[in-house]
């Protein structure tokens, strides 16, 4: 089943494009061939028109013969002159007000050499939507809303069975936020009955622009209606996770996109469901919004993952399971986004303490729902019984239900052993009440 | 790619105006060595309306290197001047050359694929820069009203050589406070101070210590013109102003930093739109090793009252906002850091006390590695709109000079009293914001909802 992305503003282009790269470089490392075309099929299509032209004579080959295994096709390439390398296109469709991040992230996936956005999926204009929600919102959305209908209509024909839609874009900025509200409102009303996951990237709360508190909480308002969960990444955590755990002494945006797309790969890489009987999953979207947002005013997602190290010390750790997990999970209930730091005196109140109403009673993070995926070796053996406590959960929920365990054999990036959370959690809580407060506060001046 | 028609009215806006071309394409061969005619740079050129009453300056241009850029439908010349006087710029030749200036305003617009801003470059003191600069600036609020007007504005020091400048300068605040979407306004003795501080630096203040060659905000070097004129350092900076401005949508970054949004986010009440720049650094030394501390020095000085480009010292007033727009290669942690540490001596107001609009552009401007332009909506203004007021209220009330004023057709005494009230309301509204930094606000109490 495939997912088609749509990539929207500045932020939701680089960090869609970086998404991207990570997925196809994982599904090609020498990986399981079924992992391997389940991921691809999930987000690239293959085409040989326009694929990397050999220095054979193309007018002998046949049209549309083409394979989909790298190693029959490097066979057949050596002994038949014939054939042209599939090239794979990314099912995305890219949208920004003005061209310059999208040619940038047109170039930068070409340059990859193993993957490159189609030539007609983008859709831009010359003039940016100047960080205003309104104008993105009501004026440049409506006007555009053919050309971007039409793009995704080409690109959801492409696929054989359409698992659902990923809209990336940030909450900050006029077209991420305005535009992205107006295309999810777009999708919806298109395609009523699937899938939409909106992944969502919170600006620093020491402000990079002014008025994205404003723009963030028109945004968060209509998305939670039109949207099925909302993934969320916030700058300052994955600032946190790039200077303390990966100890980059110089941070740049392509260094957090590069971690917000790890993160995000992790839980959108195929893998086992309870549901998917011994396959990997046909469903992966239906079957997160299933596990996770199980009432409809629940739908704040968050994201943690384990571990996460400069690329350079992978190959001087050794990981185990039980140390993994609880790693993961102290970093849920003491609401950390990395293991430096961890505070470990953070608890779950006993069970005859009552319900607090503060934000977070004593540190403490509680949960409804929580999706963990173990990837890589000996995920069978591995002991979650940590994540079934009830004593982390709302008590309106069983935790036989509350927690739902994803896995998959297969290593992922790189890691010999990786875990991802997705929770449904207060972690997002303090977060949205500060920039609740400051988007009221400068609205109520004067 | 958006492109933004430049209007240079007036001597002194020519002037900048012709430094600023200089520069532009300096900048564009810098960056595209083949010189191919490449998207970033036919996004500006085209785009200039050069207006002036009097023939003099127009014409230097016209024979000096740049006269294969312009061409004459762009230019509008009278023989006469205003005679440093607002009323004739802005009345009697603002009537007479109407249509003709907004012929050539839409031919330019015309040109452009994508219209996004209207910089207009002129001076406060004078009188075709003042006086038809601002009617111009009437006639684009009227004929492109989508279309943002940034007006940079030469204000002129207490020893300006126009007597008449108050007069002008107080006719002329209250068109920009009225019509324009922001205003930058730059004093002369500011960029004297920066000149000669440049100029010390580089006579060897520190010995061993060589300027980077063509790397001064003031050095024309590498550009066309072989020799510098008098204003040519002070028209220099201001000149790098616009370019650092422009440079987010010229080129790319990873945080894009569009003209529209500076409006958008710098501009909290319609009137209050006057923004205070900044520019570091001033120079880069020979010696290239830039270790963080000196990253670090470029954002302090930033905030310094030596850099600013009106005579204010900002740290002292009220921050209502802030944009940084950092050039070259500076990451999103230098800028987070720096952020964080000079956060808290910088007195912010109640209601945005976390405001930064931040643009990181990757193409350094030429001879630096990187720079930074600071923005501030600050009401450090007020201290120079209430000299201004003084200079003006001490000629009016004697009634000096007004007959020049009154003579002119269309002219009335009451466009003096309201200006001058509109100048004074407008103090107000900076002093009232200012009364509320000591104070300690409350939080406004939120919608509670029902449990």
């Amino acid at each position: 089943m495939s997912v088609v992305t749509v990539q929207l503003g500045q932020c939701g282009n680089q960090v869609g494009q970086e998404l991207f790269d990570v997925i196809s470089s994982d599904a090609q490392d020498g990986q399981r061939k079924t992992y391997s075309s389940v991921s691809r099929e999930r987000f690239f299509r293959q085409t040989s028109q326009g694929g990397k032209k050999m220095r054979y004579n193309k007018n002998k080959a046949p049209r549309g013969f083409y394979y989909d295994c790298c190693y029959v096709g490097k066979v057949l390439k050596y002994f038949f002159f014939f054939l042209r390398v599939p090239d794979f296109e990314a099912r995305a469709v890219l949208v920004d007000m003005e061209p310059k991040v999208i040619n940038h992230s047109m170039n930068r996936a070409a340059k990859s050499g193993r993957w490159r956005y189609a030539e007609a999926s983008h859709f831009s204009q010359k003039q940016g939507s100047g960080n205003n929600w309104a104008n993105g919102f009501r004026v440049l959305g409506p006007r555009h809303r053919d050309a971007v209908e039409e793009l995704v209509r080409r690109e959801v024909e492409h696929c054989d069975v359409l698992a659902g839609f990923i809209p990336m874009m940030s909450v900050a900025g006029g077209t991420g936020s305005g535009v992205g509200t107006f295309v999810t409102q777009c999708l919806r009303d298109v395609y009523p009955s699937s899938f939409v996951l909106n992944h969502l990237t919170w600006p620093y709360g020491t402000g990079e622009v002014i008025v994205q508190n404003y723009n963030s909480v028109l945004t968060l308002a209509h998305l939670y209606q039109l949207s099925d969960a909302l993934l969320v990444h916030e700058n300052d955590a994955v600032h946190r996770i790039c200077s303390q755990q990966l100890n980059l002494k110089q941070i740049s945006f392509g260094d957090l996109n590069r971690v917000i797309a790890h993160q995000l790969a992790g839980v959108l890489q195929p893998a086992l469901t309870p549901d998917s009987c011994g396959a990997y999953s046909g469903n992966p979207l239906g079957e997160l919004v299933s596990a996770l947002a199980c009432h409809p005013e629940y739908k704040l997602l968050s994201a943690c993952s384990i571990p996460q190290m400069a690329s350079a010390s992978i190959a001087f750790s050794t990981f185990s399971w039980p140390a993994l997990l609880k790693h993961l999970r102290q970093m849920l209930i003491a609401n950390t986004k990395m293991e430096e730091g961890i505070d470990w005196q953070v608890r779950p109140p006993p069970a005859s303490a009552g319900r607090t109403s503060s934000l977070t009673a004593g540190g403490f993070n509680a949960s409804l729902a929580n999706l963990l995926i173990l990837r890589g070796k000996d995920v069978y053996s591995a002991e979650t019984g940590g994540f079934e406590d009830p004593a982390i959960y709302t008590s309106w929920l069983p935790p036989a239900e509350a927690l739902s365990l994803w896995k998959s054999p297969v290593p992922f990036d790189k890691y010999e052993k990786s875990a991802t959370l997705v929770s449904n959690s207060q972690a997002l809580l303090r977060p949205l009440d500060d920039m609740v407060r400051k988007a009221w506060n400068m609205f109520a001046s004067r | 790619m958006t492109q933004s028609v430049v209007v240079q009215v007036g001597q002194c806006g020519n002037q900048v105006g012709c430094r600023f071309w200089d520069l532009a394409l300096r900048e564009h061969a810098h960056v595209n060595k083949r010189g191919l005619y490449d998207e970033a740079l036919s996004s500006f050129f085209r785009n200039a309306v050069l207006i002036d009453m009097e023939e003099g300056v127009v014409n230097g241009i016209l024979q000096g290197p740049l006269r294969e850029v312009f061409d004459s439908t762009q230019l509008l010349t009278d023989v006469s001047g205003s005679g440093n006087n607002w009323a004739v710029g802005h009345l009697t030749y603002g009537s007479a050359y109407r249509e003709a200036i907004v012929n050539k305003l839409r031919k330019a617009a015309e040109h452009c694929d994508c219209l996004q801003c209207f910089f207009l470059i002129h001076s406060m003191g004078g009188g075709t820069g003042s006086g038809l600069g601002t009617r111009v600036l009437s006639l684009l609020e009227e004929e492109f009203p989508d279309v943002c007007r940034i007006v940079t504005a030469m204000y002129p020091s207490a020893e300006d050589d126009v007597i008449t400048s108050p007069y002008n300068s107080v006719l002329a605040m209250r068109e920009l406070t009225e019509h324009a979407d922001c205003v930058l306004p730059v004093e002369n003795q500011s960029l004297v101070d920066i000149v000669n501080k440049i100029s010390v630096m580089s006579h060897g203040a520190k010995p061993g210590s060589v300027l980077r060659k063509d790397s001064t905000v003031t050095s024309g070097q590498g550009s066309l013109s072989p020799t510098e004129k008098p204003f040519d350092a002070m028209n220099n900076i201001v000149a790098n102003l616009l370019l650092n401005i422009t440079s987010s949508a010229r080129f790319e970054g990873s945080l894009n930093m569009d003209l529209n949004e500076i409006a958008m986010n710098l501009v909290p009440f319609p009137r209050l739109h006057y923004l205070v720049p900044s520019l570091t650094p001033l120079y880069t030394l020979a010696d290239v090793n830039i270790p963080t501390r000196r990253l670090d020095q470029m954002f302090s000085d930033a905030f310094s009252k030596d850099h600013q480009l009106i005579r204010a010292d900002p740290k002292r007033s009220l921050y209502l906002a802030c944009a940084l727009m950092v050039r070259g290669n500076v990451q999103v942690s230098d800028l987070r850091r720096n952020i964080e540490r000079l956060r808290p001596s910088l007195p912010f107001v109640s209601w945005n006390q976390e405001g930064w609009k931040t643009g990181l552009c990757s193409v350094p401007p030429v001879g630096h590695s990187h720079s930074l332009l600071a923005l501030a909506n600050n009401t450090c203004v007020k201290p120079t709109f209430m000299e201004l007021r003084d200079r003006f209220t001490k000629l009016y009330r004697k009634k000096a000079h007004l007959h020049h004023y009154l003579d002119v057709d269309g002219m009335e005494q009451s466009i003096f009293s309201e200006s001058l009230s509109s100048l004074s309301e407008l103090i107000d509204e900076y002093h009232q914001l200012d009364a509320t930094k000591a104070r300690l606000i409350p939080d406004a109490p939120r919608l509670s909802i029902a449990r």
